[in-house]
């Protein structure tokens, strides 16, 4: 599983460009997520692909020469920090609702909604921990789920930020 | 100054320098047309979208000018999609300017409404949608710095037919191209470079891989340079032919599936390749577990995709190839090599032998013979557009380029029905060249239809049909490797003389080997275009061959007949 984080025009069909590029290359996408960035024309993705170094080098180098895409940057061998959220729906009455809550508080995770029959847990941490409180869980009844995917960033002063200087001037190019 | 969206594309078309656009049109380009017929610019009428993109294709592969192909929206725009993909497989600059419905009608299904930019994105290297026309001069813009730049490409732009109808104002000096800041990565740092000029300075057995990018870069001085430096060998990949003057003594030919058999044998040999501009095709290196297992390896590319992608290298200069060249040769020591020139020669054998001119004439009419006797006819010097097949590579090993951009082919999606739109895209781009178009019988029928834009552009095409009644290439597989089970590959024709005639061309038919030279020498002498359709020998094979997947050095080889090969076993 290799880790990716790219910089990207935050307009229409870029995320269309990026998937249909990992599928042209046969890369399996574990998760992608998008979201804002400071710059509101830029968006930030985390891809978590199938794949081993050599292909990450290829879909790194392969987005970078998408006109749309600032920068991609395999981060998996870094030192860095991922985080998944999950919003989990878990089947709760009177006598299993204390059981669950003691659970929770090992995998520090947070009711955020109770019906009679029902809690909603949201939890966040790396993957391996939110498998973990679904491990737990799963035996209670798991009734639905909703997962967010990876989100990645380098740790500290190894910083990953928009190229930030103007497009080349080109007003003087002809054929 | 207010212009319309149509008039705003005319008149930028008209500043980037454009004077000759391959199109088609149909109702959501009217707009345009109608803006074109005002404008200083040439239409040349295609007969069929698909002919549009060739020949857009051709004119940029014959002067690394952007090419401009034009077609309507829904089966227009498909149509282009096939010669879109030729142009991208081959970085070859073109932009196509495709008709959309109006706006409000997007996503509806409207009559000939397709999502083009969603079909074409895999094989563009970026495509957009504009819908408002004050956007039109800036996106085509960038659309010509997208397609020219870096590794070149094709870029398509939809425009919708309202933002072709609409007025806004049009000032040049302000449609500047604001094309994404994007990061610029280090081309290579300094440890990377030494380590290949150490390299290229120890070597005792290197060789050059030359490509396609040496072109497109115009690194040809600094390549000649660079080689003459080292008396590196020069092998030749099929779209690199003529980067480097095949009358050059290191010049060895061409590599690969059907690479002279001693330039196969040399890579196999080496101890260090030196790629410039090529990509490691599996058609150039056959099994990569096999391949040129003691030679370390220098990749000199402007594309970083495609660094190690096939083949691990030593050492990798990402870069534009003149500027890399141009940083190593002050570099290179002198070196003479000759134990490795020698140990060449030995494997080259008797090159005399490939002078088939010198055969006796059995009364059989090769291909080879006629493609040789075109390069003796034309003096090596002229633009030579071929299709796909068997005529492909036997137009690759007989006809020596000296020039650049004289060779059109269609390497890396092999796309036959090529030749013909192409080799008029190229006469367009280089009006005064003799241009030839080399075409089997199978390729001629897919774009045939483009002889009548022969016809009403009055230019001069020359056209020579190799015609063996088959679809020879892959007739030639069956024989290898299908035990001669030619199923779909005999192949009815017209009379291809008949045909011409047809479209007020003139037609030649030739069966004899002593009628080649002098026909060719008509067909040059003649003001229009003449097109002679040689019947050859029938089941005639390339060699040598690289069976697909086998090791470059597993080569078969022609057996006893009158076309004997130079090269002996090492």
């Amino acid at each position: 599983m290799q880790t990716l984080v790219a910089y990207v025009e935050n307009k229409p069909g870029v995320l269309n460009r990026v998937s249909s590029l990992a599928r042209r290359l046969a890369i399996n996408i574990d998760s992608l997520t998008v979201g804002p960035t400071e710059n509101e024309e830029i968006a930030r993705m985390t891809i978590v692909a199938h794949t081993d170094a050599k292909g990450a080098h290829r879909l790194e180098a392969s987005l970078e020469k998408l006109v749309d895409v600032l920068l991609a940057e395999n981060i998996s061998e870094r030192s860095l920090l991922e985080r998944d959220l999950a919003l989990i729906k878990v089947a709760a009455d009177q006598q299993s609702r204390p059981h669950l809550m003691d659970l929770l508080k090992v995998f520090r995770g947070r009711v955020v909604d109770v019906a009679p029959d029902s809690l909603i847990v949201e939890v966040s941490g790396t993957v391996d921990k939110i498998d973990g409180l679904l491990e737990v869980l799963r035996p209670y009844g798991v009734l639905e789920m909703a997962r967010t995917g990876r989100i990645a960033m380098t740790r500290g002063g190894d910083l990953l930020q928009p190229p930030s200087e103007a497009a080349e001037p080109a007003a003087t190019i002809k054929t | 100054m207010k212009l319309t969206g149509a008039e705003i594309l005319c008149q930028t078309l008209e500043q980037l320098g454009v004077t000759d656009i391959f199109g088609y049109p149909g109702g959501a380009i009217l707009p345009v047309y109608d803006a074109l017929g005002k404008s200083k610019l040439h239409h040349v009428l295609v007969r069929h979208e698909q002919g549009a993109t060739h020949m857009a294709d051709g004119y940029a592969r014959a002067s690394g000018r952007v090419g401009v192909a034009m077609a309507t929206s829904g089966p227009g725009a498909t149509n282009m999609v096939t010669g879109i993909a030729t142009a991208m497989l081959d970085s070859s600059p073109v932009v196509c300017i495709t008709g959309q419905v109006g706006s409000k009608l997007l996503g509806s299904d409207a009559f000939q409404e397709v999502d083009i930019t969603g079909i074409t994105m895999p094989i563009t290297k970026h495509n957009v949608v504009v819908s408002r026309a004050e956007d039109i001069a800036r996106t085509v813009r960038e659309a010509f710095l997208i397609a020219k730049s870096g590794r070149p490409g094709p870029v398509l732009v939809d425009i919708t037919k309202d933002a072709q109808q609409a007025s806004a104002e049009f000032d040049w000096e302000k449609c500047v191209p604001k094309l994404p800041a994007k990061r610029k990565r280090a081309s290579y740092d300094k440890a990377e470079f030494d380590r290949a000029i150490e390299l290229l300075n120890a070597a005792k057995r290197p060789l050059i891989l030359a490509g396609h990018g040496i072109m497109i870069s115009g690194a040809m001085k600094a390549f000649a340079e660079f080689v003459h430096a080292g008396h590196f060998p020069v092998a030749m990949t099929l779209l690199g032919i003529g980067a480097f003057p095949a009358n050059d003594p290191l010049n060895l030919g061409m590599m690969g599936m059907h690479g002279e058999a001693w330039v196969n044998h040399a890579i196999q040999e080496a101890d260090l390749l030196i790629a410039v501009g090529m990509r490691f095709d599996d058609r150039v290196t056959g099994d990569l577990r096999t391949y040129a297992k003691s030679a370390k390896k220098i990749h000199i590319e402007i594309d970083r995709a495609e660094i190690n992608k096939n083949v691990k290298v030593d050492a990798a200069l990402v870069g534009d190839a003149r500027e890399v060249l141009e940083a190593l040769n002050p570099h290179m020591e002198k070196k003479a090599r000759p134990d490795w020139h020698a140990r060449i020669a030995e494997m080259k054998g008797d090159s005399a032998v490939r002078d088939i001119q010198s055969l006796p004439d059995f009364g059989h009419l090769y291909a080879a013979h006629v493609i040789n006797d075109l390069w003796k006819e034309t003096n090596g010097e002229a633009i030579v557009v071929t299709d796909v097949g068997q005529h492909q590579m036997w137009e690759a090993q007989y006809y020596r380029h000296n020039k650049p951009r004289t060779l059109v082919t269609s390497g890396g999606l092999g796309t036959m029905g090529f030749a013909l739109p192409a080799a008029i895209g190229a006469k367009f781009a280089r009006p005064d060249a003799d241009v030839w178009v080399v075409v089997g019988d199978g390729g001629f029928q897919m774009t045939m239809c483009e002889l009548a834009t022969i016809v009403q552009e009055k230019i001069k095409v020359n056209i020579a049909i190799i015609n063996n009644g088959f679809l020879g290439m892959v007739r030639q597989w069956q024989e290898f490797f299908y035990d001669k089970r030619y199923v779909a590959t005999p192949l009815v024709a017209p009379d291809f003389a008949a045909l011409a005639n047809a479209f007020g061309i003139r037609g030649e038919r030739i069966t004899t080997r002593a009628d080649v030279a002098p026909t060719i020498r008509s067909a040059r002498e003649s003001k229009e275009s003449v097109l002679i359709d040689f019947r050859v020998e029938q089941e005639d094979s390339v060699y040598p061959m690289v069976p697909a997947g086998a090791s470059l050095h597993e080569m078969i080889r022609r057996p006893n007949n009158p076309l004997v090969e130079t090269s002996t076993e090492p």
